[in-house]
Order: structure tokens, then C-alpha cells, then sequence
């Protein structure tokens, strides 16, 4: 059965496309997009005030299958996922197994297949085991169908290595997507070193551990001349490093997360576990950095590390609490309430860095409403208000310290491959 | 007056009003200790439980013995020898003394935040005996407490904090209810433990004790735990003690009658020399005695909340 979708603005930099258009979506494609198109009989969705996008694509969450489903599998992650409006995902490999060989990256594409509700696509992990010490068989890797690879959850503390990855990486075009974080200068740190640790007398982490690590890689790729990119941008200087880097014709692209500009170490006042994440919320000046660093270019997209943990894993003391927050059904309002609202971001510019960059980095080939693509549409009404209710959150995990939340902006229609997974904000 | 919180986690987030009643009552349950029968029913009938989780002399001691010199029935769990060390988690232990009718829990932790956990699970007053870095509010309130009997007030005083201030749940506890009750703070310390941002709490930071020890009223020594030496944080406890030791020819930089505290133990010859310790001008001893007052107020005005009662 065909489907239109009737009445909406249509938002698609890639192909320019800004204004009001519909859509025909037959066999899971996009078949016409247009003004009086001709349609007959089929599915009629009005969608009149609402923005049609690209579906966004998530290029860093965390779907904890296989080996911690206690905290979120592929069917409930894909599910909360596409509440969220991401058609596409990229999950990390720091699952137990790792994903660090074929038959686990097969394994995980299989599940999606089967049970998952929107497009997964796996990372590999850059070395073995993510124990920093060998190389996994990134070709194989890649072959199997890794779009990227990342030892996040942890970083690579060994130089030579980072270095070797780089140059192995770049040989097959898949990107290495490095997690900055020194753990001899972090030393077992539980939240921003600053004032509020000090005031709270948690340990400490000092920006310097991103930092040092982040100019420590980006010297490696433009040493190797090999692409790189930078997960989970949280501080000033390490926008200014990337920026610079920039400058200087390093192949850097980097991320940053809803969190790192909407919160600061303040959100953990009260001991609040729910704010405990890696890195660690900064202060009120690395928000600012990042709100400029979004605006001029220098970070190129807006991944959620969605992160769930099960409630046994937060509701104990602070410094043993896990890092982390669920955040695909938070990421596109706190995005709407905080970047376009503000003016810091307009709706092509979101749409660059949640649909198109993520894609051109992991070489998927989404992002774009074109004829002939896949119909992976997401529909938003970016004027509704919102109040953030964890506990009617897809995710088996509600860690997130958005509860309560009023915001701007509900996702209406998730469709993945033509078919429409979320109808009117609900799952089917 | 009541306190206004069930429970006492800290000194950060109570008043000025309310560190002074604590202080008031102090003063009286002091004068039961110098008796010669030291019992009275002011918690007759409560029930109050110590779960410490780290070794203690002085807090574990002081704080049974005021239970029972008030005539509580007091009990003490020893996390080493409990079912923790079967991995039974915080939030269990702790429910689970609160089941058995326990009115007053008293925490003793090494991770920070660990007392305002349990409190907002447990329906017992809880106080916190030492969490992590965090605050120790009966040790800075029987601090407190010292100078007050010694000074009359906190107004305008020069306290002069020297030591580990990073690591030193002491130390803020002492900042927060000091700076509270007006008194001007200074801290001093090497560098590497000093923690970051501390001059935004009101406090004076300086690199040389002898800078922030000048014209002080109360000068305020920190235990140096040698296990910080490992981690690289000074290079001997010989450097340590040369140059951010107390002894009495720095001491003259303080005021003639400064007041000499410390929360005990001390390594002797380490961040206060034998002399200081053993000095005119140490409130080391009184301290103690202090402690026991101190917590019975504590103990006293928490479980008089749902009572009612006037100490009067």
C-alpha cells in the first residue's frame, strides 16, 4: 500500500529541499516528493504545521546486547529509539562478548533484523577484547558490516596503538572514533573537578584528561593522515583543540551530546547519581564552548551515548553509581528547546547534525529524503509542549536526569523503511 | 526550636540558628558529664544504632557512650563483620536496622553522598559520623563548640585550617559551619591538596602555613594520611612535616592564646609537633570530652522531634 505524506515542511539539506512538499512513499521508498502529486488510493497521513526530516541517525548509543540485557536489548533500545525519531542507529562495542570479530557483529545485525524496530548498525571495537593492547581484525570487521570502530566506554591509553589504528583503519575507509580520556591523569575521578566537587569532596576529574587525550590523537591523524573522529565533546579547550586541528587540514570530525550543553556539574548537586556520566558534566563555560563550537562548524554532530543502566546500578552511593543516561527520547527536544528555540541552531542546521553528518561519517547511505532512498522519515512538531516522564520510557532503563522536564518538541511519526513504527507519538 | 531536618548530614545545609541551638544544648548536656552520675532519661526508651564502615575510636565511642549516658538502647554494626561483606548493599543494611524499630542511625562511610542515601530511605533520623570527603558535622560542631567555650564567639574570629584540605571531610564541615557563624577562614597546605575551587566557599587560601597562620585565634591541624603519600601527593612525610608542620616556633606566628585543635589521632611530629600537642595552647583532650557533649545534643534534639519535649 502506498503512503502520503501530506501537508508538511520538508527539511532535507542535502538535496536543498526547505518548504512545503509531499511525499509518496511505495514498497518501503521514497518513490515522489512534490507539490500536487497524484495519489489515488493509499494510507493519507496529514501532517499540516509539522516538519518532515530526514529520520535522525545516531552515530553513539550504547544497546547492551549481547551480555548486559538486564539493563537494554536491541528490541527495547530500537524501540525507545525510534520514539525518539532516530531510524538509524550505531551501537558500541563494549558488550560482553565485544564486538570485536565477525560473528558478534553478524550476531547483533541478525537481532535487529529479527526483533529491533529501526536500522542498528554495529561498531566495531579497535582492539581486542577493548583490553588497548591489539588490534581487532578491523577489515573483517568492516567486511561483516561494522560501520566505524571505537573502544569507547573506554579510551586507548597506549600512544603506538591509537597510532597503528589509525593507519590500519584508514586503509579499509572505516572511521575511528576515539573516546578521550586519560585515566592516569582522570585517576578514578567520580564528577568535573571543580567546585562542585569540592563543595561535595568527590574525587575529581580534571578537564585535562579529555584534553590531553584529544590533542594527543588529533596530532596522531594528521601525523598518519588518517580520519578521525572525536566522541563526546565536553569541554572548552578541546573544542578550541579540534577547532584549531580544523584549521590545519586534520580529517577530524567530532560529536558532542545533549547533556554537555544543557547541564553543568550543578546537576549533580544532592549527590544525584542520574547526572553521573562519562565525561563528566562540565561548567556553565564549557556549555558555552560547545553552544559556539555547534554553531560555527567545529562539532559536527549531535549523538545521544545513549547509556541505560539498571536502577540497582544508580540508586546506590554516588562514587559507585555506573556513568551514564538513557537519552534517544530526550535528545531531539532538549535539541529543539535549546539550540533552535535560542536561535543558536536552525532546523537545517539540526537536521546537518543529526541526519547528514552521521551518516556521511559512518558511511551510511541515509540522511537525505531523495527519490529511490530508503523511507526513513521523521515527523516533529517542534512548537508542542513536552514534560519528560521517565517512567514511560521505552528503554528497560530510566536513568536519565531529564525527568520533570518541560520542553519543546514531540516526535509524531517514526518510519523506518516505509513503514511506520511510531503513528501519532505512539509505538505500534 | 527544632531541627528542621530529620536528620544531620552535614553542616552545609543546616542554618546559622540551628548550629547555634545544637552549640546551647551542648553546653548543658557538658555539665552532666562532669557529674558524678552521668545518666539521665533524655533518650529513654529511643533506640540508636552505629553502622560504621570504616575504623574509628573516638566518633564509635563517643557517640555510644552518649547514647547511653542518656539512657538509650544503643547498638553498633561493624560493616566488616556484617552481611555487607556478603555484598548486601547500603540501602538494605540500612532498612533493615531501620525494621527493627531504630530511631537514630548513625553512618560512618568512605564514599561521599553515602548518609544522604539512606536518609531518604529510612524513616530514622540519620546522622552522618564521616562520609567519604565529604563533611564529619559532629566533629566541626564539637570544634565549634571548643572555641565557643574558650572565645564566647565565632564573630570576627581567625581560624586558620592547615593540612590535607583536599581529602579532609573535617575541613568542610569546619568551613561551612565557621564561615556560618561569621569567623574569618584560612586554609594552608601544599598545593597538591588543596582542593580545586576552595577560595569560592569564602575561605583564604594560602601556600605557606606561616602566611595563614599569622594573627590566627584558632589554629587547626589535619591529620596526614601517609597512604596520600604513595599517590605522589607529597614526597616524604619528612618534606611534609618540614615545611607544613606545626610547632611551637611557627605557632608564634598565631595569636599568644591561640586555641590549638585538633580532631585526633595525631601523628605526633607529623602535622603537629609532641610539644604542640602536649602544649598550653592544645585543646586536643578538651576536644573529646567536647565530642561526647556534643553528639548527646545531637542525639538529644534529633529524636526530641517527634516528641515534642523541651529540654527546659
Amino acid at each position: 500500500m502506498k503512503t502520503l505524506i501530506k501537508g508538511g515542511f520538508v527539511i532535507d539539506p542535502k538535496s536543498g529541499k526547505n518548504g512545503l512538499f509531499d511525499i509518496i512513499i511505495d514498497k518501503g521508498k521514497i518513490v515522489e516528493i512534490g507539490n500536487d502529486l497524484e495519489f489515488t488510493t493509499g494510507d493519507i497521513v496529514d501532517v499540516t504545521g509539522k516538519y518532515v526530516i530526514p529520520g535522525l541517525v545516531d552515530a553513539h548509543c550504547h544497546l547492551r546486547e549481547p551480555g548486559f540485557e538486564y539493563k537494554e536489548d536491541i528490541e527495547t533500545g530500537t524501540q525507545s529509539a525510534a520514539v525518539g525519531g532516530f531510524t538509524s542507529i550505531a551501537c558500541m562495542p563494549n558488550t560482553n562478548p565485544v564486538i570485536d570479530n565477525e560473528s558478534v557483529v553478524k550476531y547483533i545485525i541478525n537481532r535487529a533484523k529479527q526483533d529491533g524496530f529501526v536500522n542498528v548498525y554495529p561498531i566495531g571495537s579497535i582492539t581486542k577484547g577493548q583490553a588497548g593492547e591489539e588490534l581487532s581484525e578491523i577489515g573483517e570487521l568492516k567486511f561483516a558490516g561494522a560501520v566505524a570502530v571505537s573502544d569507547d566506554g573506554k579510551p586507548v591509553m597506549k600512544a603506538s596503538i591509537m597510532k597503528k589504528a589509525l593507519q590500519y583503519a584508514s586503509m579499509f575507509d572505516i572511521t575511528v572514533i576515539s573516546h578521550c580520556e586519560d585515566l592516569d591523569i582522570a585517576e578514578d575521578g567520580y564528577m568535573n573537578e571543580g567546585y562542585q566537587s569540592t563543595v561535595m569532596g568527590l574525587k575529581g576529574i580534571p578537564s585535562a584528561a579529555e584534553e590531553v587525550m584529544v590533542a594527543r590523537d588529533l596530532i596522531l591523524a594528521e601525523y598518519t593522515n588518517a580520519p578521525i573522529h572525536i566522541a563526546h565533546v565536553s569541554t572548552e579547550l578541546s573544542v578550541d583543540l579540534i577547532r584549531n586541528a580544523k584549521k590545519r587540514g586534520v580529517k577530524v570530525t567530532c560529536e558532542t551530546c545533549p547533556h554537555y550543553f544543557v547541564l553543568t556539574e550543578d546537576a549533580c548537586e544532592g549527590f544525584n547519581t542520574l547526572a553521573k556520566v562519562n565525561p563528566p558534566l562540565r561548567t556553565q563555560k564549557d556549555v558555552d564552548a560547545i553552544i559556539e563550537g555547534l554553531k560555527d562548524g567545529t562539532i559536527d554532530i549531535i549523538a545521544t551515548d545513549h547509556a541505560p543502566h539498571h536502577i540497582d546500578e544508580k540508586n546506590v552511593e554516588f562514587a559507585s553509581a555506573a556513568n551514564g543516561m538513557v537519552g534517544f527520547e530526550t535528545a531531539l527536544p532538549l535539541v529543539i528547546t535549546y539550540l533552535y528555540k535560542t536561535g543558536v541552531l536552525t532546523l537545517e542546521q539540526i537536521v546537518e547534525k543529526m541526519c547528514v553528518n552521521p551518516s556521511k561519517i559512518l558511511g551510511l547511505n541515509k540522511g537525505s529524503l531523495e527519490v529511490g532512498k530508503a523511507a526513513d522519515i521523521t515527523i516533529i512538531d517542534v512548537d508542542e509542549d513536552i514534560i519528560v516522564d521517565t517512567a514511560k520510557f521505552k528503554s528497560k532503563s530510566k536513568n536519565s536526569p531529564f525527568n520533570g522536564y518541560k520542553l519543546k518538541g514531540a516526535i509524531y511519526y517514526t518510519i523506518v523503511n516505509g513503514k511506520f513504527i511510531v503513528r501519532e507519538k505512539v509505538l505500534l | 526550636m527544632m531541627l528542621k531536618s530529620k536528620d544531620l548530614l552535614g553542616l552545609k545545609d543546616i542554618s546559622a540558628e540551628e548550629i547555634e541551638h545544637i552549640l546551647e544544648t551542648a553546653k548543658t548536656m557538658k555539665y552532666i558529664l562532669t557529674t558524678n552520675n552521668k545518666k539521665t532519661p533524655h533518650l529513654q526508651g529511643k533506640s540508636v544504632v552505629t553502622l560504621f564502615y570504616e575504623n574509628s575510636t573516638r566518633t564509635r565511642l563517643s557517640f555510644e557512650l552518649a547514647s547511653k549516658y542518656m539512657s538509650s538502647s544503643s547498638a553498633n554494626v561493624s560493616a566488616s563483620s556484617s552481611s555487607v561483606s556478603k555484598g548486601e548493599t547500603l540501602i538494605d543494611t540500612a532498612k533493615t536496622i531501620d525494621m527493627m524499630g531504630t530511631d537514630v542511625i548513625i553512618l560512618r562511610h568512605p564514599m561521599s553522598g553515602a548518609p544522604h542515601l539512606i536518609a531518604k530511605n529510612v524513616n530514622a533520623s540519620v546522622i552522618n559520623a564521616g562520609d567519604g570527603m565529604n563533611e564529619h558535622p559532629t566533629q566541626a560542631l564539637l570544634d565549634m563548640f571548643t572555641i565557643y567555650e574558650k572565645k564566647g564567639s565565632l564573630k570576627g574570629l581567625k581560624v586558620a585550617i592547615i593540612g590535607d584540605i583536599m581529602h579532609s571531610r573535617v575541613a568542610r564541615s569546619n568551613i561551612w559551619g565557621m564561615t556560618k557563624l561569621g569567623a574569618e577562614v584560612s586554609v594552608a597546605g601544599p598545593s597538591t591538596l588543596m582542593p580545586v575551587g576552595i577560595e569560592k566557599t569564602g575561605v583564604k587560601v594560602f601556600s605557606t602555613i606561616q602566611e595563614a597562620l599569622i594573627d590566627a585565634d584558632v589554629v587547626m591541624g589535619l591529620r596526614i594520611q601517609l597512604e596520600r603519600q604513595k599517590k605522589g601527593l607529597f614526597p616524604t612525610a619528612r618534606e611534609y612535616s618540614k615545611f607544613f608542620g606545626l610547632d611551637n616556633k611557627r605557632l608564634k606566628f598565631a595569636k599568644k592564646d591561640a586555641l590549638v585543635l585538633h580532631p585526633g589521632p595525631v601523628n605526633r611530629g607529623l602535622e603537629l609537633s609532641t610539644h604542640v600537642v602536649d602544649g598550653d595552647q592544645s585543646c586536643i583532650n578538651e576536644q573529646v570530652t567536647n565530642g561526647v557533649a556534643v553528639r548527646m545534643a545531637v542525639l538529644y534534639l534529633l529524636t526530641r522531634r517527634n516528641s515534642g519535649e523541651n529540654i527546659n
